[in-house]
């Protein structure tokens, strides 16, 4: 390890990086703005400058951008000495030449990276005597603001959304000190990643407009690690609270997850916990079909009166936490309890769950994804599905940039020197899918194929990997990239239904590692919990159909849509055999109508819940904030069911922390989720460690309006984080426990690096969750029959669900601006099929008793439809299926909804 | 007189010479020697040898440039010979001369240097209004490719090379050799950060060079006659020839071709005719506009690079800039920051905040709006801006490099400006 | 508020073949289409005058790039306009050598000939008048271009004829 002085004293320090992460891995304070940690150095801000010498005779040195120079055996740089600061306080000086004083006012106030440099800096006097330039703002959709006036120019923007995402609709425009972020029309931006860019941003150039519209300072939120609740991939979040509502989610930094981003489903798609109708009360229905709220008494009465001494019937919910379910699952009995996913979707997770343990290609984290050097998708479009599985994608086709940097011994954090160098030169990434998909821009091939076309092809690719001859070039490109790669990956997932699309994808793996390579193997799951709901039920699950015979009289359906799942009919033929249903929701669901009682369930935000990713990583939300109201989470209502239910089991339980030992006492797998987090009794230096930070006002008068007594603090007694300002915020406290990022001076998300043993590694306080599946063993499920090769049918489409990163799933669209990206679902077809139809672009089609409008799309395979998945008008169609298309008569375009904030820029 | 190899077909008209012209007077015989017998490592060292420097401005050694280029071992793929004949710093006009009167001299230039280095594509980067001087070179490339000069197996010698023109969009820093590349890639003009070199990593990631009009033009000249012919050509430690040019409030404002280590006095007032009529010497930028200010008692001294150097300037581009006793310095330095700050491509923070803020400095003083301590923030500006390795590029550390000299020779107008509230050469301008 | 709205058909402009032929020669020696974005700029700008938004967008769309990132070309380049100019475009050397010439006198004279300012049109769409950095003609300052003609040793008198009548032009 080299040794490097600076300021007069030697260091030892890693070999290969540069002196500014360096430095701040040492634990002093560089200013910075462009560099970041994860997307490199460019040197354009020229803030970290710091004076390096020659060698000890050098008595001038030079000044370098500590960003831009590599350690070195023997460097000797100066880094608070006067010329250094000097030079490092007027770049911040030239950056306020034009920035506005409007920080009383900027979202980004109290946590600007711009602040706390400018500060660090010492600048404090402006000599500039001209007047500022000011730009015009453009509007940029429902979810980002954007105030240009504020922006210093430090190319952030563009690296992250167009370099690091993929992005296109944003770039830097015009030249010298006019130079202007923006799109090149006024226009919603299209990137799936443009919220990261209110965290990418040093200052308050683009910010979260439902932040803006709802403002609370940062030091003002109440937070706690959390988890999103929008997909399988189990990014970690930091949802933050104040006045019982959520204001924000932030990234919260997992090195092996989601790293320093999130996708926007993840960012804005929690709103519904504000926005969507939510239930405050247990209640009753009467006779007339109208709930009646029920006080708290009353609501135990009817709760022993609906239960005690019945028959009992569970759905739980891949939606709800792993505890929930499993205190539900042990309440009902195994026999009868569903997992709360339909028996075609819990087969297909039972298939991936199979393929997962029993193959001998890893199953990766998305640290190791970014390391594939050859990657094959099979019938997932990954950017709707599992964004920011599609973004550590998106930095695997790099392995050979970074290849061919290496060999002009260039150090991987050279970042545009190595975009220079590599050009359009990538790691080779193929793509199977049913229509195009947004990798497509950086994919080597694509295969337009429906999806049992898809599993003969991921089976004649296994067979070749194994040395089966085979004429078809795609099989033999494929394979040969895939051979040639020291680090395949495979993925697929359970999107397009098919379980020999899985037995193919697990094949391709297998026969990848029998031939000597590092093989990955990752499925994608449709929601937080899947994967946790998969490991309950692996022995036993029963099927709706089942739980129609099972003579229950009392259904408990835990946090779950069944007409998400079910059809109205089913539904009803369900409910007409279980003559009580009870239902446990946060929102204010259809099938809630079905039930007899109601009990208001606790959000994401309010709750402690376990979910597991499609990693198999057991990963701990803890409640941002108290319920308000009779809301409580799903497990306390459980339990309440227990008592009422009289199970002697179940009512000993006390802590959330007591359910997983008690109940999964047998099954070592599930004991592993409390490995995911430290237990309530958990102490730092002691103490409880406090969501609020230290600097957190206004708590004794944010309830003044309603009395002027000091409110009691709520207490926690399940978690070792405290609804207070007092506490241990060390920085080595767990990862899992780490309630928000703040470091004297470093005011930002930029603080994070404190938190870091390494720039880019794991937390200090480390566990970022728990991989229960490496324990995990499950018998070889047998191979699915091979399907027929595809062949269109006369009158006839075959449906092919296209998901969509807003829209097709449940919660996303509860949010205000994430709905307006949704927009209506639509039917794809072939330019030839829609012609034979007679149809063109917009027109209106019916299938299966619903409309919808028609996007023509080239990459549709002829003789299928593709759908939008998820959307209430589409609820009913299932991959898969053959329908026959008709013009909808009387069609009229749906007028769309947008620009909901437009009046607050005129 | 000594031979001038670089304009010899340059006739005082201006008007082009054709590839008849061109050839009769021994044109492509630099070519067709090193076609016919010479491998390009013999013309890499016949260039070393000959102690040729670029002659774009940095006076970087043209046979040490070329060595960096892989020569074996290098991945598949195309090598590029780049033209900078984007012609933009104030006061130069010496590479319009060559492209416009003697086009195919370039272009053997260009097809011996990317002989040398094994290059199969090279570009001619000419700036957007030199329209005259773009159609002369499309004419020539066209006209040396029938003569199978370019194209497939040249003079069967079983090399070959492609030419292309491709005149810019506008924009000064086009100039600097890696944001040149940008720009010949269609993209935005940001320099590039060294290293990787353009000599590994350049246009499309590939090994490339990029040599001004002047150096190139040399090349076929240096084939030809040998190394020790080129190195007698000069006055002093340099060698060869160079295009001298002199602008301003002179008799005979020109460009002329002199042996290297020519003495300025013998330029300004043998050629350029001394100053006129009324007018006194104050000061001069010896090779445009981003050098700094040589005066009076530098008359003397020869113009090269090592001895310009010495005197605290450099030759850069060789044309001088003449600041006569009736213009105004403050204007003259603001001038050239304006244009600096106009033109810096918004990448680092220096240049593209801090030129402008030095210009509303200047243009304070020069108003009379200036305060005493704008010194102070000139000065800081200075080191701030001034030193190579505080910004991406060289642009603003040249464009510091007038006003930290006019600082030096011109205080007292600067504190005039100041203290009399107005700029004292108002009315005699 | 919520604001209804049903998005219009985008009229979409298409390039012409003589456009399209000089842009396709470019690509034919580039190793992707959107390398000769600036190429192409200025192709479409020599047949319009200057490069319109939906321009812009048929001719991103023509190259298969962004026009996002088509957009952060055009506007980088002095020489690229994305405002409609006049039929000839007046730059007058404002750099040093031009300066010390007077040059300040020479934009004055056209202002006040053609009543304009810089980054103006005339009424009647003939010029368009721009400041331009050094034209390399340094010896002959000042200097000036209207349309592809350069005029040198420009003086204030000579200004109505330059414009008028292209006295003393030599090509660019």
């Amino acid at each position: 390890m080299p040794v490097i002085r600076v300021d007069g004293q030697d260091y030892e320090v890693e070999a290969g990086g540069n002196l500014l992460e360096t430095c701040l891995e040492l634990g002093m304070d560089l200013p910075y703005f462009c560099w970041h940690p994860a997307m490199g150095s460019i040197g354009a801000c020229r803030q970290c400058a710091v004076v390096q010498y020659q060698n000890e005779e050098d008595t001038r040195g030079r000044i370098v951008m500590a960003c831009m120079t590599p350690v070195t055996e023997g460097a000797i740089i100066d880094l608070t000495g006067d010329r250094a600061a000097a030079f490092r306080r007027t770049v911040v000086e030239s950056l306020m030449v034009d920035h506005p004083h409007d920080c009383p006012v900027c979202a980004e106030g109290g946590e600007c990276h711009l602040q706390d440099m400018t500060v660090m800096t010492g600048h404090r006097d402006r000599h500039y005597r001209g007047t500022k330039k000011t730009y015009r703002n453009q509007y940029l959709g429902p979810l980002i603001h954007h105030e240009m006036n504020r922006c210093i120019t430090c190319y952030r923007c563009t690296r992250f959304y167009r370099d690091y995402a993929g992005g296109t609709d944003l770039a830097a425009l015009a030249a010298h000190d006019h130079v202007y972020f923006g799109r090149h029309r006024e226009g919603t931006l299209e990137s799936p990643f443009a919220g990261d860019l209110v965290e990418v941003c040093p200052t308050g150039v683009f910010t979260d407009k439902s932040l803006v519209h709802d403002y609370t300072r940062k030091w003002d939120l109440q937070s706690a690690p959390s988890v999103c609740t929008g997909c399988g991939v189990g990014c970690n979040t930091l949802p933050g609270e104040r006045y019982g509502r959520l204001k924000r989610i932030h990234n919260r930094y997992n090195d092996e997850v989601n790293g320093y981003f999130l996708c926007d489903r993840g960012r804005f798609g929690g709103n519904h916990v504000n926005d969507a109708p939510r239930i405050d009360y247990p209640a009753r229905r009467e006779a007339d079909g109208r709930f009646r709220a029920l006080d708290q008494a009353a609501c135990q009465a009817q709760l022993a009166d609906c239960i005690a001494g019945k028959r009992l019937a569970g759905i739980g919910s891949p939606r709800a936490g792993l505890e929930a379910n499993l205190l539900l699952q042990r309440l009902v009995g195994a026999e009868r309890f569903n997992s709360g996913m339909d028996d075609g979707e819990h087969k297909l997770l039972q298939r991936s769950l199979s393929h997962l343990v029993n193959s001998a290609a890893r199953n990766p984290s998305h640290r190791d994804i970014e390391s594939a050097d050859a990657v094959l998708v099979l019938g997932e479009d990954l950017t709707q599905v599992a964004a920011r599985t599609a973004l550590a994608l998106r930095q695997s086709v790099r392995n050979e940039a970074y290849r061919l940097a290496a060999e002009l011994k260039l150090a991987p954090w050279q970042d545009a020197a190595i975009r220079n160098l590599a050009q359009d030169r990538r790691s080779p990434l193929h793509i199977v899918s049913a229509g195009s998909t947004d990798l497509d821009d950086v994919a080597a091939g694509h295969y337009r194929l429906v999806a049992d076309d898809q599993a003969r092809l991921a089976a004649q690719i296994a067979a070749a990997i194994d040395g089966e001859p085979s004429g078809d070039a795609a099989v033999l490109r494929i394979r040969d990239d895939l051979l040639a790669a020291q680090r395949p990956l495979v993925i697929s997932g359970a999107s397009a239904g098919s379980a020999a699309l899985l037995d193919g994808a697990a094949a391709i793996a297998n026969a990848l590692a029998r031939a000597g390579r590092e093989a990955m193997l990752s499925f994608t799951t449709p929601e937080c919990n899947s994967l946790g709901q998969a490991l309950l039920c692996r022995d036993s699950h029963a099927s709706f159909e089942s739980l129609e015979a099972s003579g229950a009289e009392v259904l408990i359906i835990l946090e779950n849509d069944l007409l998400r799942r079910l059809s109205p009919e089913r539904v009803e033929a369900l409910r007409e055999r279980i003559p009580i249903w009870i239902g446990i929701d946060s929102l204010e669901t259809g099938t809630l109508a079905y039930c007899d009682l109601v009990l208001p369930a606790a959000a994401f935000t309010e709750t402690e819940a376990s979910f597991v990713s499609q990693e198999g990583r057991a990963q701990r939300a803890f409640p941002v904030h108290p319920p308000a109201e009779a809301r409580r989470p799903g497990w306390q209502w459980l339990l309440a069911l227990a008592r009422a239910a009289g199970n002697t089991a179940l009512v000993a339980l006390e802590h959330f922390d007591d359910i997983v030992p008690t109940l999964a006492g047998e099954d070592p797998v599930l004991q592993g989720v409390m490995r995911a987090a430290p237990d309530h009794q958990f102490r730092s230096r002691g103490l409880k460690i406090p969501r609020q930070p230290h600097r957190y006002s206004g708590r004794t008068a944010m309830a003044a309006d309603v009395s002027v007594h000091e409110p009691r603090l709520s207490e926690d007694r399940d978690s070792a984080l405290a609804y207070s300002m007092e506490g241990s915020a060390a920085a080595d406290r767990p990862a899992a426990l780490l309630s928000y990022v703040w470091s004297p001076g470093w005011n930002s998300n930029q603080s994070l690096h404190k938190f870091q043993a390494d720039i880019g590694g794991a937390l200090r306080g480390d566990s970022g969750g728990a991989r229960l599946l490496d324990e995990l063993t499950m018998p070889a499920v047998a191979e699915a029959p091979r399907p027929e090769a595809f062949r269109r049918r006369d009158g006839q489409w075959l449906l092919q669900g296209r998901h969509h990163l807003f829209g097709s799933d449940e919660l996303s669209r509860l949010s205000a601006g994430p709905a307006e990206r949704a927009g209506r679902a639509h039917l794809y077809l072939h330019p030839n099929d829609a012609q034979s139809l007679g149809l063109a672009e917009g027109d209106g089609v019916t299938l299966e008793g619903c409309a919808l409008e028609l996007r023509i799309d080239a990459s549709q395979v002829p003789g299928s439809a593709g759908y939008a998945v998820g959307y209430p008008e589409t609820l009913a169609l299932r991959s898969g299926q053959w329908v026959p298309l008709s013009v909808a008569s009387d069609w009229q375009r749906p007028p769309q909804v947008i620009g909901s904030d437009r009046e607050a820029a005129s | 007189m000594s031979e001038l190899p670089l304009t010899r077909n340059v006739r005082a008209d201006r008007s082009p010479t054709d590839l008849a012209a061109y050839e009769a007077n021994g044109g492509y015989g630099g070519l067709r020697r090193a076609m016919a017998g010479l491998a390009p490592g013999d013309c890499l060292d016949i260039v070393k040898d000959s102690g040729l420097r670029g002659r774009g401005g940095a006076g970087f050694p043209t046979g040490m440039k070329w060595s960096f280029v892989p020569m074996e071992n290098v991945s598949p793929g195309h090598k590029y010979l780049i033209c900078n004949a984007d012609e933009m710093e104030p006061g130069t006009f010496k590479d319009r001369l060559l492209l416009e009167c003697d086009p195919h001299q370039l272009i053997e230039g260009m097809i011996l240097a990317a002989y040398t280095i094994g290059a199969d594509v090279a570009y001619i980067f000419i700036r957007a209004e030199y329209l005259k001087a773009a159609q002369l070179l499309r004419e020539a490339i066209a006209e040396a490719k029938a003569k199978n000069y370019l194209g497939r197996d040249i003079l069967g010698s079983g090399y070959h090379l492609e030419m292309h023109v491709h005149a810019s969009a506008g924009r000064y820093i086009c100039g600097e050799e890696t944001a040149l590349i940008s720009s010949l890639e269609g993209k935005r003009a940001n320099p590039r950060a060294k290293p990787p070199f353009p000599q590994v990593s350049g246009l499309w990631g590939r090994p490339t060079i990029v040599n001004n009009v002047e150096t190139l033009c040399n090349i076929p000249h240096i084939i030809e006659r040998g190394p020790e012919w080129f190195q007698g050509l000069g006055l002093g430690g340099d060698a060869g020839t160079k295009l001298y040019g002199v602008s301003g409030r002179v008799k005979n404002p020109g460009c002329w071709e002199l042996p290297i280590g020519t003495p300025v006095r013998e330029i300004l007032e043998d050629r350029a005719g001394g100053m006129e009529d009324g007018y006194q010497l104050r000061g001069f930028l010896p090779g445009g506009g981003s050098t700094d200010f040589l005066v009076d008692e530098h008359l003397d001294l020869a113009m090269d690079y090592e001895t310009i150097g010495k005197a605290g300037s450099r030759m850069g581009t060789g044309t001088m800039i003449i600041l006569d006793d009736r213009t105004c310095p403050v204007g003259f330095v603001k001038n050239l920051i304006e244009f600096f700050a106009q033109e810096s491509c918004g990448f680092c923070t220096p240049c593209r905040d801090g030129l402008p803020w030095n210009a509303q400095v200047l243009d304070d003083i020069e108003q009379g709006r200036g305060q005493l301590e704008d010194m102070d923030t000139l000065e800081q500006h200075v080191s701030y801006i001034g030193a190579i390795g505080n910004t991406h590029c060289a642009l603003a550390p040249g464009a510091m490099e007038p006003l930290q000299s006019a600082l030096k020779y011109f205080r007292d107008d600067f504190l005039r400006h100041i203290e009399e509230r107005t700029c004292p050469y108002r009315e005699v301008h | 508020m919520s604001e209804q709205l049903h998005s219009l058909p985008a009229e979409t402009l298409t390039l012409s073949d003589a456009e399209l032929a000089e842009i396709d020669a470019e690509i034919a020696h580039a190793p992707y289409r959107a390398a000769v974005a600036i190429d192409a700029l200025k192709i479409v700008q020599a047949h319009r005058r200057w490069v319109s938004d939906d321009c812009l967008e048929a001719l991103a769309a023509y190259l298969e790039m962004p026009p996002a990132e088509l957009e952060g070309i055009a506007t980088f380049y002095n020489l690229i306009f994305r405002q409609p100019v006049g039929e000839k475009v007046i730059l007058v050397c404002n750099s040093v050598s031009c300066w010390i010439k007077g040059c300040e006198g020479i934009r004055a004279a056209v202002t006040e000939h053609l009543g304009i300012e810089p980054g103006q049109t005339t009424s009647d769409g003939r010029f368009t008048l721009l400041p331009i950095t050094c034209l390399g003609a340094c010896d002959r300052a000042p200097v000036m271009m209207v349309g592809d003609n350069k005029f040198e040793d420009v003086t204030v008198e000579r200004i109505p004829a330059i414009l008028e009548q292209d006295e003393g032009a030599t090509p660019g």
